[in-house]
């Protein structure tokens, strides 16, 4: 057995790992990263995102900086969505695909300056994506991959602004959903994007990562924020039914099947558009809730009332907001309309659900 | 991590008390400390008959779904309802209002097959 180094000897770190050691986090491996799964309990975590103020170590996530003209470099033909009619200072979520017309990420691009942009992906796929990236553009970007040089933080909840304007970025006002600005606190430079994933008014604070620990430290400060692990990242994001990358979205799966429809750029050419063209899609993304407590889990079976089998749980948790299970599935077509009624489960246990319309939860303070 | 002195362990976590014939069952203080917040508890049938070691119980938390097993063969004489409305008693009081079932032991040779507080509290150093 010499030699052979333990799973968790190979997980990336954050700056935050012994940040995270010391608040007595429990740690679990996700993406390839070792991370905060929860500090205090999913449920505590979950009410204190949703009533008041969270930062949660999102340092995993990938980011790459490419400079040039985003057509002529080929940055534009990479992406799905329109990226040449961005203003600067925006962001635009979309996805990148392979020839197949699989989904290789989802993404969100920034643009910086008139040819200036950042790419954030999700950790499991970095390098993967740095080779598309680097097999697609062409000798006229500057792409560099950045992930590990800078740290990701968000700041989500109601009272995330603030936790914000009370370091003195006052401009943080100005900031619109899915717009970013360059600002300093304490004298560290930060990009902040008011972004997120959790249906909370929230931003995105990406910083250098030998700074990440002081900017944690100057936001926990703050008596009303407390930190949030991955565990709760999941539930909120789920009750937003947001889709996860390896969960809702992956090379095997149609941008047409997971819903991607609409970050899809029909008019100009990029990878994979000819196969998405020709994809007819045999299965439709879907949400439901349980109704009960009892939760569907990712894998489970989805059944129609007479017992057929029409689909697979692809996310499951319990909803503290509604107080139920909820989950995300892919059902064969035709689209099964809100109120419709399946089970989710195996052949042996079923239990029953209810088609619901996106998002499942409907309070947030994300645009206020 | 707390452990009841007078009562059994099985190594899936499960506690016994074991008075009059009847088993009373829950989960232990570690079981319910890597679960987390509990969710919803499945509970078994009452008069149902199972196994020792049987799948018989479903305990849900946010995240994942376990399943636990009867330290005991025999009849299922009682569950805990709170448990429906309330399965946070788990979290609270796993060694008390958090009990799942009670069960009519057929056999009561089969405690032999479970640990005392103090082999138990050993299992759990050996886990770490």
């Amino acid at each position: 057995m010499a030699n052979i180094p333990s799973v968790e000897a190979l997980l990336h770190n954050t700056p935050l790992a012994d940040v995270h050691a010391a608040l007595g986090a429990k740690m679990v491996g996700f993406g390839g990263w070792n991370m905060p799964l929860q500090y205090e309990s999913i449920l505590s975590e979950w009410d204190h995102n949703r009533k008041t103020v969270s930062i949660f170590d999102c340092s995993h996530m990938g980011e790459f900086m490419i400079k040039g003209d985003a057509v002529a470099c080929g940055l534009d033909s990479i992406v799905t969505q329109t990226i040449t009619d961005m203003p600067v200072n925006t962001c635009r979520y979309g996805a990148m695909l392979n020839e197949a017309g699989g989904i290789i990420d989802d993404l969100i691009v920034y643009r910086k300056g008139a040819e200036d942009w950042m790419i954030v992906v999700n950790a499991a796929n970095i390098e993967k994506n740095a080779r598309h990236f680097r097999a697609h553009l062409n000798a006229k970007a500057n792409f560099e991959d950045a992930s590990f040089k800078t740290a990701k933080l968000d700041v989500q909840g109601p009272q995330s602004r603030d936790v914000l304007k009370a370091l003195g970025l006052a401009a943080i006002e100005k900031l619109s959903y899915y717009t970013f600005g360059q600002f300093q606190i304490k004298g560290v430079p930060c990009l902040i994007s008011r972004t997120g994933y959790t249906g909370e008014l929230g931003y995105e604070i990406y910083c250098p990562w030998e700074k990440c620990k002081e900017i944690w430290k100057n936001i926990l400060d703050n008596a009303t924020v407390k930190p949030t692990g991955l565990g709760v990242r999941d539930v909120l994001r789920v009750e937003m039914c947001y889709s996860l990358y390896g969960h809702e979205l992956d090379e095997t799966i149609s941008p047409l099947e997971a819903g991607l429809d609409k970050f899809i750029d029909g008019k100009k050419n990029f990878i994979g558009r000819q196969a998405v063209s020709a994809q007819t899609p045999q299965r439709t993304i879907g949400y439901f809730i349980s109704a009960s407590r009892k939760s569907p889990r990712a894998g489970n079976k989805i059944f129609d009332a007479a017992g057929n089998e029409i689909g697979m749980v692809t996310s499951g948790t319990f909803s503290p907001a509604l107080n139920a299970g909820i989950g995300i599935g892919f059902m064969d077509s035709p689209r099964r309309d809100a109120g419709v009624e399946i089970f989710f489960g195996d052949e042996k246990s079923k239990a029953a659900a209810v088609v619901a319309k996106r998002p499942f939860y409907k309070f947030g303070s994300l645009k206020t | 991590m707390e452990i009841e002195e007078n009562f059994l362990y099985t190594k899936e976590h499960e506690w016994v008390s074991i008075e009059d014939n009847i088993a009373t069952m829950g989960i232990t203080d570690y079981a319910q400390e890597a679960l987390g917040d509990v969710t919803y508890v499945e509970l078994p049938e009452e008069e149902s008959e199972v196994e020792q070691f049987e799948q018989f119980v479903s305990v849900e938390s946010v995240k994942a779904a376990s399943d636990i097993y009867a330290p005991m063969g025999g009849k299922v004489v009682d569950v805990n309802r709170k448990l429906e409305e309330t399965p946070a008693l788990i979290n609270k009081d796993c060694y008390g209002k958090g009990w799942i079932a009670k069960i009519d032991v057929r056999d009561m040779d089969e405690s032999t097959n479970l640990m005392s507080a103090e082999e138990y509290r050993n299992y759990l150093d050996s886990l770490h």
